[in-house]
């Protein structure tokens, strides 16, 4: 009895001062550490948990976006060939031709830095310090007229940057077509008469195995 | 913008195959006036041996399949490593995509992981912050589900008009596979959630760090993580080694290549549920988090890529599905909407799960205007893209899932149309 009781102390001991303090129910896995969650935990959210600190100016934003961003979207952000628009757009929303930018539609300039640090400049993800991304978002904010030449964006003034579509969304109202129970599916002479009003192949942009048949 | 006779990617095949039948399509009992060659003739394979076992270590499907492939749009995206592709729905039966065809979206290409390095991270709003191999993954009990994947921008070029003459490039972006894994709820529990958990975040390992806000609800419901599809390890292209599988809803949610969960409190709003995948409506105010697949359908037979070839007994094909549950009815118009009949559901008929549907017809060689529309076991009645224009305008690119009219013409050839 005396010789179990100190088996169990001993294990007792090692796990709860060993590195097995996990309590799971399957004991699988093994405790992050912190380093190891510092070293992916890079999102960053509205409120602006998860922002580094750093600072970076229109003027060298200007310098890195004309160097690493400007291929895609353009010298002032204006997107080129199909690659995103950033800047611009405003007042397009309710058009035939909305343009969705950072300053015209997108609700938080977290999302921004989020989306910027973890998947830009594309093909070379996670290379920008933080001060670059600061910068590049300041530039940004610039050519949105969002903010004036000589804006400095950094973590301690980015929560007073609120972007001017931010009150335009809400929440998912589906299902928004009556169910059957509000209207029975009609299932014999439904209609007296029916006209095609569009036909696809007018337009004419179905792709084609052939090669160089050109589709567009 | 010049008119074809056709507009189909299988021009070629078609064109053979309605030649073969006779110039025109071909005519129900007719008597042979001469013997058949097919069956008269000693076929090569009737005669010398085959290949033997292990020639083709991963079997390939016959090289007589080979117009049986994913296909892109090439004027859709700016780049192919940010870009999508379709499933072949023309081209399949029964209710599982093969893994090599199911439709591929990525953000930065297919990131290629090495399994033994790759790690899933639980952090955030937990009792431990856990680390996980995929050994370690294996050894929690596991789970096997059918389900379809989605994207929400499924039929979005759609939206103001017929367009693309093809179901795969239609309605292409979705795939329905067995998966099997672990319940993330499993997971989750073995991290001990902490009583302010409200959300996670799910993220990739590729290099876009693909990330989205998943309400805590859903996560804890039917979420799962998954390893293999169809029996096998997850495709390259699929997240290889681990996925997320979020039932029902849209496809941009179940994160490829997996790699950490984080728990919170509130959502993150990233770019992919702002700036993406959120709904503007005519009046420029924009719906989001809208995370469901409603219910929806298509006639993948005939279709502009799968030509009538017979007059008289024919079978007309299609696919049904609802994020909401099950299907519990499919309708099949031949007449343009005038007379509707119900189809046949061949089951198995699962929950957020392609349902194969078959109607047997004759045809009398006179145009046809088919549509298929779906109603689910919640009474959710899939509705006509008019009336989706009529309530969301038509710049919200994302769930069209307006029912789809295709124009079979005399000579059996079928184009994508709308109608009165």
């Amino acid at each position: 009895m005396l010789r179990f009781l100190k088996v169990l102390t001993v294990v007792t001991m090692f796990v709860l001062g060993g590195h097995i303090a996990h309590a799971g129910q399957y004991e699988l896995g093994r405790e992050a550490l912190p380093k190891e969650v510092a070293a992916w935990d890079i999102d960053v959210r509205p409120d602006g948990t998860g922002l580094p600190v750093g600072s970076g100016s229109v003027i060298d934003g200007e310098e890195i976006f004309l160097d690493q961003c400007a291929a895609c979207h353009g010298d002032f952000a204006e997107g080129l060939d199909r690659w995103p628009v950033l800047a611009g757009g405003h007042g397009t929303l309710a058009s035939e031709n909305p343009v969705k930018t950072v300053g015209s539609y997108w609700p938080y300039l977290s999302t921004a830095y989020d989306y910027i640090y973890r998947a830009m400049p594309f093909g070379n993800a996670q290379s920008l310090s933080p001060d670059d991304v600061y910068a590049v978002l300041a530039y940004i904010l610039n050519m949105n007229e969002l903010a004036d030449d000589e804006f400095v964006l950094s973590n301690k003034n980015f929560l007073d940057i609120r972007l001017p579509n931010e009150a335009n969304f809400f929440a998912d109202v589906r299902p928004d077509t009556p169910s059957i129970s509000e209207v029975a599916p009609c299932m014999v002479n439904c209609k007296e008469s029916v006209e095609i009003t569009m036909h696809a192949r007018v337009i004419d942009v179905t792709p084609d195995d052939e090669p160089g048949a050109g589709t567009e | 913008m010049t008119e074809r006779t056709t507009d189909t990617s299988r021009r070629g095949f078609l064109t053979g195959s309605l030649a073969a039948a006779g110039g025109l399509v071909a005519v129900a009992g007719a008597k042979a006036a001469t013997p058949d060659p097919a069956i008269t003739d000693v076929q090569e394979w009737n005669q010398y041996l085959g290949a033997g076992v292990d020639d083709r270590p991963y079997g390939v499907p016959s090289p007589h399949e080979s117009n049986v492939k994913r296909r892109h749009v090439e004027w859709l995206t700016a780049s192919r490593e940010s870009s999508v592709n379709f499933t072949p729905i023309h081209d399949l039966d029964g209710f599982i995509t093969p893994n090599g065809l199911c439709f591929e979206r990525h953000h930065a290409g297919i990131a290629e992981v090495d399994p033994g390095k790759h790690r899933l991270m639980i952090n955030g709003l937990v009792d431990r912050e856990l680390v996980f191999t995929m050994n370690d993954l294996k050894r929690f009990p596991r789970m096997n589900r059918f389900y379809f994947l989605e994207c929400a921008a499924n039929s979005g070029m759609e939206w103001r008009g017929a367009q693309l003459n093809g179901c795969q490039f239609t309605h292409g972006m979705i795939h329905c596979v067995q998966y099997s894994g672990v319940s993330l709820r499993t997971i989750l529990d073995e991290a001990g959630l902490k009583t302010s958990a409200k959300w996670i975040m799910p993220e990739g390992a590729d290099a876009s760090g693909m990330n989205r806000s998943v309400p805590i609800e859903k996560a804890l419901d039917d979420c799962m993580i998954a390893f293999a599809m169809n029996g096998e390890a997850l495709r390259p292209e699929q997240g290889y080694p681990l996925r997320l599988v979020v039932p029902g809803w849209e496809g941009n949610m179940w994160v490829k290549w997996l790699r950490r969960i984080e728990v919170g409190d509130e959502p993150w709003h990233a770019r992919e549920e702002t700036s993406k995948y959120t709904d503007l409506m005519e009046d420029g105010r924009a719906r989001r988090f809208t995370w469901i697949m409603d219910a929806k359908s298509i006639i993948t037979n005939p279709s502009p890529q799968a030509p009538m070839l017979h007059r008289g007994h024919n079978v007309l094909s299609g696919l049904a599905w609802s994020g909401r549950g099950r299907i519990d009815r499919v309708d099949v118009t031949l007449d343009g909407g005038k007379n509707w009949i119900t189809a046949d559901l061949q089951g198995p008929v699962l929950p957020q799960c392609l349902t194969r549907f078959y109607l047997n017809f004759e045809w009398n060689g006179e145009p046809l205007l088919v549509q298929s529309r779906a109603i689910d076991e919640t009474g959710y009645l899939q509705p006509t893209k008019d009336e989706l224009r009529s309530v969301r305008g038509t710049n919200s690119i994302y769930h069209n899932n307006g029912i789809q009219t295709w124009h079979v013409r005399d000579n059996g050839e079928v184009e994508n149309v709308e109608i009165s």
